[in-house]
């Protein structure tokens, strides 16, 4: 008992409100589930067609041994689709009121209406609340769900659907092809620079209920977005899976700054495949920040696939009691004169494991590419641990590489000093771990990284025994 | 009708001094060991508010050694003895609260912490200190007022409040950064330890005139240094030299001008 009062004093988005759904599939995943599915949405024979091929990778490829432990997962008791009660809205008054009343605790349509040009609101598996600013509209920005960039744009779709992540990358790319639904589809065009960040939240609400959300944007010539994702559930005793698919694709001369703050709360695997196509003299950056789940198995990767690209991989994890955060890059030089950085930072406490796991791929021919790759480790007791797996592949002799790795440890030197300027010792730890992770902060906008500030703040709460 | 011809200022110290006994920090029969190992050996030392005090002695005699007990290093095991301020027991304190009851350190060598700007770090320390005393906290902006008049009194650029706290600073520059803290948190008891080791004569002249600006009335000051080159500057009350862990010589600054002609050796030899 005192074991969960931990978790929940810590998490302060582990609330949960009744299920209302007008549709909500029995446990477990077969074929006939997934046409019913399809159907429901009326999608394109196409779309099924790739469903049922996802379905089938997914049942023949075996689980993933090389990362952290995926075993304690049961497929068989998670609920893999699960229809609201309503229908979207762009009107938040228009939001059945639960749904609602949860994502104001959540502080979204604040924020909306402070700092962001849109906004995408996802509850369990479908996107209950949509809306973009009247100008980008105008300007012919598309800001769908994904369910409805499908039903609008199926040719644009279709061009990119599975093509930047084939539904046979890995076992869970396969199982969210076979079960999407809900993510965010958008299409900037050639230009167009948004200034404010589009927005997508994800809120699991019910028990043992899986989140598949699928997300493709495209950035057309000379264009700019930054998209922001935040996601967080109740607490439960049993586990919920949350398996994403994100496509992102930045034509010649355009920039993607894609930033996750993933705050799920400790019973939910997070098990996400997310890549980037950036053509020449384009530019996409991940900002990845992982505080929260039970086991998190991320690599967003960049293919530099034309000259003068630049990829920027920028991420902290935060691993707690339980929680292992397995996550790091991967960046494909695969043109001359390309540029990547890779920026990692991990934090753990309370038993807690982070690992770095990262690919840096330059191929052949691929000469002057620069690339530095950074990952530092702190751990704060002995309970916790660290590691680096480092994949450096390189076949160019004509190319610039940095690395550099370091895991410290909070030295009693440095509490002191604190200390002795009046600060708790909780209160030292925390500004340690802030400082720490200010390069990755500083790429925040400001109310997100006041949030993420106040976030580490309360993972710090209770570190000292 | 006196009164009404003193200046200001003039009733402003005295009203300070009447309101504000002087506190006292008293260090009684101090014994304290380092990894089993005794350092201190039953040192006796009181510090007035107001007054200022050189401890001098040889390396390795246990002056820094007292600094980290009296601040409460955990490495720092106090055996026996006792450190009292206005009669209540230090050393049951937690550091922090050692911070908020006036104390302040002046480290020899300061730690670095990475991604924490210095203004950040002296604003939210100002503030721990003034709730933990029921004083309202400043904002921003007032704080960065007080800051940069602070800093101007060390000749410090502006920039160096954006910086990160040490990291990246040289000894001269991380000890000018101690004696601002010192400025900016108004401690009761500010133990300076070999603050002027590692300056050049430029510096140690700025830092020294700051100290000097910074000790008054209010506000006592223990100056530990080996080559008694702060001294030059500021003219300390008391003298102690330290051997072996234990005072062996108080006097007046007369003291100090003795030992910079013969050197340590008499008073060992003298023990």
């Amino acid at each position: 008992m005192s074991e969960a009062n931990d978790i929940v004093s810590e998490y302060k988005y582990g609330f949960n409100d009744p299920e209302k759904f007008s549709f909500k599939a029995d446990k477990g995943l077969n074929e006939a589930l997934i046409k019913q599915i399809s159907a429901l949405k009326n999608e394109p024979e196409w779309m099924l067609d790739v469903r049922i091929k996802g379905y089938r990778h997914f049942l023949e490829r075996p689980m993933p041994k090389w990362g952290a432990n995926l075993d304690t997962i049961d497929f068989d008791n998670i609920y893999y689709y699960g229809k609201p009660e309503g229908e979207q809205a762009t009107d938040w008054k228009d939001v059945p009121e639960g749904i609602r009343n949860t994502f104001d605790r959540l502080g979204i349509p604040e924020a909306e209406k402070k700092f962001l040009a849109g906004v995408g609101a996802q509850y369990e598996s479908e996107v209950v609340y949509h809306s973009l600013r009247s100008d980008l509209e105008k300007k012919g920005v598309v800001f769908l769900d994904m369910d409805g960039g499908l039903r609008e744009y199926p040719e644009l779709v279709k061009k990119y659907f599975c093509k930047i992540i084939p539904f046979s990358d890995n076992k869970f790319s396969a199982l969210n092809t076979a079960v999407w639904s809900g993510g965010s589809f958008i299409y900037v065009p050639p230009g167009v620079k948004i200034d404010m960040p589009l927005q997508a939240y994800f809120r699991i609400n019910a028990k043992n209920i899986g989140q598949f959300e699928r997300t493709l944007i495209i950035a057309d010539k000379g264009s700019y977005v930054h998209y922001i994702e935040g996601c967080t559930a109740p607490v439960y005793s049993t586990d919920s899976l949350h398996s994403a698919v994100v496509e992102l694709v930045a034509l010649e001369g355009a920039t993607i700054r894609y930033t996750t703050i993933q705050n799920w709360s400790s019973n939910v695997y997070n098990l996400v495949t997310k890549r980037a196509f950036a053509y020449a003299n384009s530019r996409v950056e991940w900002i990845d920040g992982n505080l929260g789940s039970k086991i998190t198995m991320k690599y967003p990767a960049i293919y530099l696939l034309g000259e003068k690209a630049h990829g920027e991989v920028i991420s902290v994890a935060f691993a707690g009691k339980g929680q292992h955060q397995d996550a790091g890059a991967k960046i494909i030089h695969a043109a001359p004169n390309t540029t990547s950085q890779i920026t990692s930072k991990s934090v753990s406490k309370d038993g807690g494991r982070t690992t770095y796991r990262g690919l840096l791929r330059i191929a052949k021919g691929c000469k002057n590419v620069k690339s530095n790759v950074s990952c530092d480790a702190l751990i704060l007791d002995d309970k916790s641990a660290s590691d680096t797996v480092p994949y450096m592949e390189i076949y160019e002799n004509q190319v610039s590489v940095g690395h550099e790795a370091s895991v410290g440890r909070v030295s009693e030197e440095q509490l002191f000093y604190l200390m002795s300027r009046g600060f708790s010792q909780e209160a030292a730890l925390g500004m340690i771990v802030r400082g720490f992770m200010d390069p990755f902060v500083r790429k925040l906008p400001m109310e997100y990284a006041i949030e993420l500030n106040r976030l580490i703040e309360l993972s710090m709460e209770g570190s000292v025994g | 009708m006196s009164i009404l011809h003193l200046k200001k200022d003039a009733i402003y110290v005295l009203y300070k001094v009447k309101i504000d006994m002087p506190s006292e920090i008293k260090v009684e029969n101090l014994h304290v060991s380092v990894e089993g190992k005794e350092i201190l050996k039953g040192v006796n030392l009181t510090i007035k508010q107001g007054e200022i005090h050189a401890l001098m002695g040889p390396n390795g005699s246990g002056k820094s050694t007292l600094s980290f007990t009296i601040m409460g290093h955990p490495k720092y095991v106090v055996t026996k003895g006792k450190v009292l301020l206005d009669g209540k027991n230090v050393l049951e304190m937690a550091v922090d609260e050692r911070a908020k009851k006036g104390l302040f350190l002046s480290f020899q060598y300061p730690s670095e912490i990475t991604g924490v700007t210095l203004s950040n770090f002296l604003r939210t320390a100002y503030n721990e200190i003034r709730s933990a005393n029921g004083k309202e906290k400043i904002g921003v902006m007032d704080f960065m007022k007080l800051l940069y008049e602070k800093m101007a009194l060390l000749k410090m650029d502006k920039e160096f409040a954006k910086r990160h706290l040490n990291v990246g600073f040289s000894g001269g520059e991380k000890k000018r950064t101690e004696i601002l803290q010192m400025a900016v948190l108004e401690p009761r008891f500010a133990i300076l330890d070999e603050t002027d080791s590692g300056l050049d004569v430029d510096a140690l002249r700025v830092v020294a005139a700051g100290v000097k600006k910074l000790s008054g009335p209010t506000v006592g000051v223990l100056i530990i240094t080996h080559y008694q080159r702060i001294l030059h500057y500021i003219k300390p009350d008391h003298v102690h030299v330290m051997v072996d862990g234990k005072i062996v010589k108080s006097g007046s600054s007369g003291l100090a001008e003795e030992i910079e002609k013969k050197g340590y050796d008499f008073m060992v030899k003298e023990k």
